[in-house]
């Protein structure tokens, strides 16, 4: 199988790390080659971080480059659109529509774009985009968005719902795997 | 059992296994989790050193007593502990020493790309280098192996790429280090003259055997390709890059360890395609290699010196097809790294900018108050400079800098590297200000513990130094604490510091916002009826502040009441949504 690759991206502290560790848990008990490649540090800190995880057969590359991504998940409006020319012809997106402002908008520097998901669509891209904070709260927690997330990206896999379940019973806190439950399935039926 | 692992989790499983008993490093991007997750397992012997010199010598100490041991560090963290570097490679070990050091290319939180294998070829010692988590394992134990049968320490040479990518690891047991009982040995190990003059033939010879065990190693392969009109040699994280993108077209020279070099391998390599490429991030030291043997091969001509590569970068200078996607017409405002809301720095910042100072700065979080809109930092270089770099820069002005010039440094840099430039200022007398920065961690890197906060890497009671008694020590009678959530007080003890005849350190105490034993506030509001849209709280940079409809607002998923902005506003909007008892 030709290696695909699904790009997570966001801002620093949103929890893009919970989301690769499902994804590779997940993809590696389906008897894959899994690699997920994230940057620790200065990009932590409030600054636009992005996650690879690639899988197939055999996957060399670490990372995903240009125009190669068959999905990206992102927790944040304008990183979605930051992150497009990643994004291969036919890829999706999944976003939640939250708007988190950077400090240049803050400070009146730069303009935050608007109507972001028409534009996206614009360019062809396939756009999913859901509220994913409102329905994090709904399920219980705002830090739920991941896993609202990645509710949604399971539909476009042709993955049982128990393998999903599985990993997020390994790897969520026991004390907080009913209301990830609750999230996956809230994004998921949304 | 067959499982994901980040890189660093890989190395810290291979010392583990290989049965190393001591591990002493400091923490730096992107080397940190290596120790961390050797401190997991119990029966390593874990701490963070105050800085890598002292790592690396008790490494070498813990070699020297008979047990296997390792050091940890980022690439700039080399050049600090490059002094026992060059001279452990006299003495040799005598339990296997493995040195990790971690390159950042691309420079995602560093403050230079500078590439570690010339350390490896000027220091005379062998370099491992991994290309994936499997490999991180594997040649952490090799590199225990290769260290005591040629009797030198073992550099395991890592990047961001390889460090901070989870593949798949096959772990095995841990299987105990042969004993290597102490022995006195004053000719191999105290290096005076005339000891050093007979070790240093051995160092010459030791290479001569290292580049003739490289030659057969297992770790230095060729991998087949149908297509001999280019021969590939590479390593790492570019091994990877090439095989994404050519699969096994091309013939490949896949170098596990980069110092020594094989010279018949490449050589025969080189005979067996029509022209030879090398492929490697940063500069091109396999390529001078090559063409120090008098091949023609084709390398930095057309691959970057700079920055990180990927497969699109490898693609287009081999002349194969790249991948391209679509942008956006719209611009996209960049997301720069900020300090967090909460951020005990940001007070300390805003005085110093409102007082037009001078601030000579260091490594850490606190950096970041060179970003607009605090831009209060005009010099950053390497881990104790401000310090030093202060004592220079009124020495050379006097007067006319020593009133409004300071210097900034964060608790750990300060035990790292600034406690020596705090002593030539006591001792050669400048009227310099030092602010150290004292946020109770180790903050830019993940929160690790340092020798001020009383806290091992476990996270058990540890010993603590008092900062105020250690410069009080030195000689500074004007040690003063501050709250930088107090502007008025900053402020105060900034001008008072600055205003004195004498040399004084100002400690800026506030325990980082993210720490989890940090009790925060309940979010403030703004009372729309009273802002007036001034934007006066806008100078501070929080990330919970913004200006919506013209008014402030404060995002409350953000905001952790610490109140600086609140002291900035003169028409009292900011509330605490505090409930009412």
């Amino acid at each position: 199988m030709e290696t695909k690759n699904i790009m997570i991206v966001g801002v620093g502290g949103q929890g893009s790390l919970l989301a690769s560790k499902l994804l590779g848990h997940l993809l590696l008990g389906q008897g894959y080659d899994v690699k997920v490649s994230e940057v620790h540090g200065m990009s932590q800190r409030g600054g636009s971080v992005v996650t690879y995880v690639r899988y197939g057969d055999r996957v060399h590359s670490p990372v995903i480059d240009k125009g190669e991504a068959d999905f990206i998940v992102s927790f944040e409006l304008l990183e979605a659109a930051r992150w497009l020319s990643y994004l291969k012809p036919g890829g999706q997106i999944v976003t939640s529509t939250q708007r988190m402002d950077p400090m240049p908008v803050i400070t009146g520097a730069a303009a935050y774009p608007e109507n972001l998901v028409e534009k996206l669509r614009a360019t062809g891209a396939k756009v999913d985009a859901l509220d994913c904070l409102a329905l994090a709260q709904e399920a219980g927690s705002g830090k739920a968005v991941n896993i609202v997330l990645m509710g949604r990206l399971s539909h476009y896999f042709d993955l049982p719902e128990e393998a999903w379940d599985a990993s997020l019973e390994a790897i969520v806190p026991a004390k907080f795997l009913d209301l990830n439950r609750r999230a996956f399935a809230l994004g998921k039926n949304a | 059992m067959k499982q994901l692992m980040l890189g660093n989790a890989a190395v810290a499983r291979g010392l583990y296994e290989a049965g190393c008993a001591v591990a002493s490093s400091y923490p730096g991007t992107p080397s940190t989790e290596i120790t961390e997750e050797a401190a997991k397992y119990d029966e390593i012997y874990c701490e963070w050193a105050p800085n890598e010199k002292v790592a690396m010598e008790t490494a070498f100490g813990a070699s020297l007593a008979g047990k296997r041991s390792f050091c940890g560090m980022k690439h700039v963290g080399l050049n600090v502990s490059a002094d026992p570097l060059f001279t452990v490679s006299y003495t040799g070990v005598n339990a296997g020493m493995v040195i990790a050091v971690a390159d950042d290319p691309g420079m995602h939180s560093s403050q230079n790309e500078q590439d570690s294998r010339h350390y490896a070829r000027s220091a005379k010692l062998p370099m491992l280098e991994p290309s994936d988590s499997a490999e991180a394992r594997l040649f952490a134990m090799r590199a225990y192996e290769i260290s005591e049968a040629f009797d030198c320490p073992v550099l395991l040479k890592m990047c961001t790429r390889i460090a901070h990518s989870q593949s798949v690891v096959e772990t095995g047991e841990r299987i105990e280090a042969p004993a290597k009982p102490y022995r006195k040995d004053i000719a191999k190990y105290v290096m005076m003259p005339g000891n050093a003059i007979r070790r240093h033939p051995v160092v010459e010879e030791r290479t001569r055997k290292l580049a003739e065990f490289a030659e057969t190693l297992d770790l230095n392969r060729v991998e087949p390709g149908r297509d001999r009109s280019t021969g590939i040699l590479t390593s790492s994280t570019c091994y990877q890059y090439v095989k994404e993108v050519c699969g096994d077209r091309f013939p490949v020279l896949k170098l596990g360890m980069v110092w020594p070099l094989p010279e018949r391998k490449i050589r025969a390599f080189a005979a067996s395609v029509d022209s030879l490429t090398v492929v490697e991030e940063l500069d091109g030291f396999l390529e001078t290699y090559c063409r120090e043997l008098g091949l023609t091969c084709t390398g930095k001509d057309r691959f970057p010196l700079l920055g990180e590569y990927s497969q699109n970068v490898v693609a287009e200078k081999l002349g194969l097809p790249v991948h391209t996607g679509r942008t956006l017409a719209a611009p996209i405002p960049p997301r720069p790294p900020v300090m967090c809301a909460g951020c005990p720095h940001r007070g300390l910042f805003h005085t110093l900018s409102k007082l037009k100072c001078t601030v000579l700065g260091d490594i850490g979080c606190y950096t970041l108050g060179a970003v607009a809109p605090l831009s209060a930092m005009e010099m950053t270089l390497c881990m104790g400079a401000s310090v030093s770099a202060i004592h220079g820069f009124n020495k050379a002005l006097g007067a006319e800098s020593e009133h409004k010039t300071v210097a900034v440094i964060g608790d750990s840099t300060f035990m790292h590297s600034g406690m020596t430039g705090l002593a030539n200022i006591a001792y050669n007398q400048s009227n310099s200000t030092v602010i150290i920065l004292d946020n109770s961690i180790t903050g830019m890197t993940g929160h690790q513990q340092n020798p001020t906060t009383g806290y091992n890497i476990k996270g058990d009671p540890a010993g603590k130094i008092d900062l105020e008694s250690l410069c009080r020590a030195m000689g500074f009678r004007r040690v003063r604490v501050t709250d930088p959530y107090d502007l008025a007080a900053t402020e105060q003890a900034v001008k008072e510091e600055l205003a004195a005849d004498e040399p004084s350190v100002i400690i800026s105490r506030r325990p980082c916002a993210l720490l989890k034993y940090v009790k925060h506030k309940a979010p403030l509001r703004v009372n729309a009826e009273t802002c007036v849209g001034c934007k006066s709280c806008m100078r501070i940079g929080c990330p919970a502040i913004s200006i919506q409809g013209g008014k402030a607002r404060v995002d409350g998923t953000l905001c952790v009441g610490c109140g600086v902005c609140t002291q900035l506003c003169k028409f009292h909007a900011f509330e605490s949504t505090e409930k009412e008892a």
